[in-house]
């Protein structure tokens, strides 16, 4: 197995490089410059140019690229162009709330689908059925952000029970760090629920229609064994990869929730830094996105033999 | 299910209220504000963005500061004396001024805050190239020598916008195209590194030791006293979520709610609206005075021949009582330099005469590129209401959408228009800066010296020279309407409109100054 990962280790490492080469080009190729927006609204040309040469835009692109490359290879991923400070750090500074966003998105996404999913394929083609597919349809296809506004006006503004907006670390204060994301844990994780919900379904569906399912319940195993222990088992591992891949794409996607409760996560920081083309802290948020999913499906394919144990590397 | 329902919902209506007690001491004291960009240079010389100048204001403190009649008045300084016939400016500072850390105000730190300012304030640059010396004469005075008279030396001291803030001599001697590093003023309020959470949250605390003059604060002028124990400045990038927070008290101030929203928020008893600005923002129209049609006076005044303001304010601002129905004043409305004098041919729209001044200045259908910044609400909806207004009078308008990145970076771009430059932008200001002929950075019309669509009227600018050397208001006066006058036939650009941007606090907060621009100084909560 260990070979294996350092295979898939190592293979990162060219998808990495052509991340960083592309992502490079599109932003230095696309319109927009950096020191425009720094200079400000009143600024003269001369006050752009100036500040272009003291940040080193004015140098050939192939310049640029071979300095940060070099940067890069020595493990540092570059200053922000605004705040002179290392991405890396701010990167840093910004992970907690998305990454406690998308654990608590996907555990309640979890909780609340599986179950769902599990109950839908159990009683296939009822009203039960039906009704959880048509909410999930509806789950999956409302706009997070007015699912966002919603909860807003009904728990924050008429009941008063939650805050509108912010976050509060988890050091912090605990009380604080669950109540700022109770609301747009729900608002992101039913969009996420829906899409799990009919996974859970549509693998338990063809489980349950498997032949050890029969024997097991000709062998008169209670209905809740048969279905939580021997098929949800069984069809786990399409749903593992699910809430995998789901996780990965909710720490690089989860800028629209981030901005509706005003969430100074990553997702913030990348829609930020793209509206003032600060070049190193996109690069680098990019970076570093694309390695968290490269690593979290490697994670994701080690598990699998511990749920099915027919896998092996 | 229902049981876990159940409790869920007693868990959330037990923990929710002692929170609400948990964070009741910090609130008195403590003023939460959303404001309307991200800080992210903290150099207010570097930057002439608004969101630094307002930091800049916070931790630092000018010399001098303008009153609500716009006349300088004296801020660190104790006063000045003007000796040998306006030649010779003597400023004296306040005794017991201190900087952040503890060390004294010297003349010397004023002195090299304002050699550093002046290399790349506009109208820095204008006293500078008056100036024969600058040397301090003690600890507490120092001296500008002028080579000619000239008669804005106080205002251009004490101007609002980027105005010389001082700094300790040794962060002031950093080169002036270089970013300083530390925030160390002498303001009433302290920046709080440890707590600046760029994209976030920017925390200040009160100066413990600053101490404010004795007047009353009025505008810029007076005394600054800090009355909040810490201010916070929260970015909220969604207006939605900054509304509902400020309805729900999770925010004191909102610095610059959509004007869209004024309606909603003034039916909330919990909330004020308050106009903190008498002068407004002024919306223009800005032509490249390079390439034709627009490098012909002709062509620009067929564009002033189709504004109607009206039409621009009801779709940039909506609400009447926030707009004027039309102000022909380049330097602002209610301003001391207001007058409408040459505006009387463009008060109401001619589609005609726009067509016979466009053809008079060779234009035969070509490509007119308009730069639509899609990003920014208010000046998205002028530019739609600028283009119909040019195909009503047969321009071929090619338009090109793009984010206000963009179009800053495009705008500084002096090639052709169809070689990646522009014929037409839109963009606004204000504030007292804007109200005067010598500051009003988009009425330079010193040719590639001016802000971008390099307006170029070397007599009106020997005119604006001219009334910068006069010292008596009263005599400055027919120099203004001269300017005047010519700037509507040049039309460095065309203002389509003055309107007002309110605050929104909650009813709690008072002490408000009305300076154009948010201060915090003097407000507390009641």
């Amino acid at each position: 197995m260990w070979s294996y990962v350092v295979r898939r280790i190592l293979a990162t490492i060219p998808v990495l490089c052509v991340v960083a080469v592309i992502v490079f080009l599109m932003l230095r190729l696309s319109p927009g410059d950096p020191a425009a927006i720094i200079a400000g609204d009143n600024a003269t040309s001369d006050d752009i140019a100036m500040i272009r040469a003291e940040l080193g835009l004015d140098r050939p692109l192939l310049q640029q690229f071979f300095l940060w490359l070099g940067q890069l290879l020595s493990g540092d991923l570059g200053n922000s162009i605004y705040l002179a400070r290392p991405v890396l750090g701010l990167i840093m500074e910004r992970v907690e709330p998305t990454l406690a966003l998308s654990i608590t998105t996907m555990a309640f996404a979890m909780l609340l689908a599986i179950p769902m999913g599990v109950l839908a394929a159990w009683r296939a083609g009822s009203w039960v059925d039906q009704t959880i597919m048509a909410l999930s349809v509806l789950a999956f296809s409302v706009p997070v952000f007015l699912i966002g506004y919603g909860l807003v006006i009904g728990l924050s503004l008429s009941l008063e029970w939650l805050p509108v907006q912010g976050f509060v670390s988890l050091g912090e204060d605990p009380v604080g760090f669950v109540r700022h994301l109770v609301l747009p844990t729900i608002a992101l994780g039913l969009v996420y629920s829906a899409l799990l919900a009919r996974i859970t379904r549509a693998t338990m569906l063809e489980t349950l229609s498997e032949d050890f399912i029969r024997t097991a319940r000709a062998k008169g195993l209670a209905e809740p064994r048969v279905l939580l222990l021997h098929a949800l088992k069984n069809a786990s591992v399409p749903i593992v990869t699910t809430i995998g891949t789901g996780l990965a794409l909710l720490i690089g996607g989860v800028v629209v929730t981030e901005s509706v409760f005003a969430i100074p996560g990553i997702g913030r920081l990348t829609i930020e830094a793209v509206l003032q083309r600060d070049y190193p802290v996109i690069q680098g948020v990019i970076l570093v996105i694309a390695a968290v999913y490269v690593f979290v499906n490697l994670a994701i394919d080690l598990a699998y033999p511990l749920l099915d144990p027919r896998i092996r590397f | 299910m229902k049981r876990i329902f159940q409790m869920a919902a007693l868990a959330l209506a037990l923990f929710a209220p002692g929170l609400a007690q948990a964070q009741a001491p910090d609130r008195a004291t403590t003023l939460r504000v959303v404001v309307h960009a991200n800080l992210q240079i903290l150099d207010p010389v570097w930057t002439t963005a608004f969101i630094t100048n307002r930091h800049g204001y916070l931790i630092y403190d000018t010399l001098y500061g303008v009153n609500s009649r716009f006349e300088p008045q004296p801020q660190m300084a104790e006063g000045h004396e003007i000796l040998e016939d306006g030649l010779l400016y003597r400023i004296r500072l306040r005794p017991g001024l201190r900087f952040h850390d503890g060390s004294p105000v010297r003349a010397q730190d004023a002195v090299a805050s304002l050699r550093r300012w002046m290399a790349r304030d506009p109208m820095g640059q204008r006293m500078g190239s008056v100036m024969a010396s600058m040397e301090t004469v003690d600890d507490r005075t120092f001296e500008i020598r002028l080579r000619q008279r000239w008669g804005l030396v106080l205002e251009t001291l004490g101007k609002a916008s980027g105005p010389p803030f001082i700094m300790p001599e040794r962060i002031a001697l950093t080169p002036p195209n270089t970013q300083i590093t530390e925030t160390i003023g002498s303001g009433p309020f302290i920046f709080v590194r440890d707590e600046w959470r760029p994209g976030n949250r920017v925390v200040y605390r009160r100066n413990p030791d600053y101490v404010p003059r004795s007047e009353p604060a009025d505008y810029m002028a007076g005394g600054k006293r800090a009355l909040m124990e810490r201010i916070e400045w929260l970015y909220i990038p969604d207006q939605n979520t900054a509304l509902a927070a400020l309805n729900a008290g999770e925010i004191d101030y909102f610095e610059a709610p959509p004007l869209d929203f004024i309606a909603t928020l003034e039916r909330n008893r919990n909330v004020r609206i308050v106009n903190i600005d008498a002068l407004g923002t002024q919306g223009i129209i800005r032509p490249n005075h390079l390439y034709p049609p627009f490098n012909d006076p002709r062509a620009r005044r067929a564009l002033a021949h189709l504004i109607r303001q009206e039409d621009y304010m009801r779709v940039v601002v909506g609400n009447p009582r926030l707009y004027e129905r039309f102000c022909g004043a380049f330097f602002q409305c209610g301003s001391s330099n207001d007058t409408a004098v040459g505006s009387e041919p463009f008060q109401q729209p001619n589609v005609e005469r726009a067509r016979e001044l466009l053809r008079e200045a060779g234009y035969n259908g070509e490509r007119i590129v308009v730069m639509q910044p899609t990003d920014r609400p208010q000046y998205n909806a002028a530019t739609a209401v600028l283009i119909q207004s040019l195909r009503r009078a047969g321009v071929n308008v090619d338009v090109q959408a793009m984010d206000w990145s963009t179009l800053l970076s495009r705008r500084a771009n002096r090639s052709p228009p169809d070689q990646g430059g522009y014929h037409l932008f839109i963009t606004a200001h204000g504030g007292p800066d804007t109200a005067a002929p010598v500051s009003n950075t988009w009425f330079n019309t010193r040719c590639e010296r001016a802000n971008p669509g390099w307006a170029c009227d070397i007599e009106l600018d020997a005119m604006v020279a001219e009334w910068a050397l006069e010292r008596d208001p009263v005599a400055r006066r027919p120099i203004l309407e001269r300017i005047h006058r010519r700037a509507w036939e040049s039309l460095p650009y065309i203002p389509f409109g003055q309107y007002t941007q309110p605050i929104a606090v909650r009813s709690n907060v008072h002490g408000i100054v009305a300076a154009g621009m948010p201060v915090y100084w003097n407000i507390e909560k009641r």
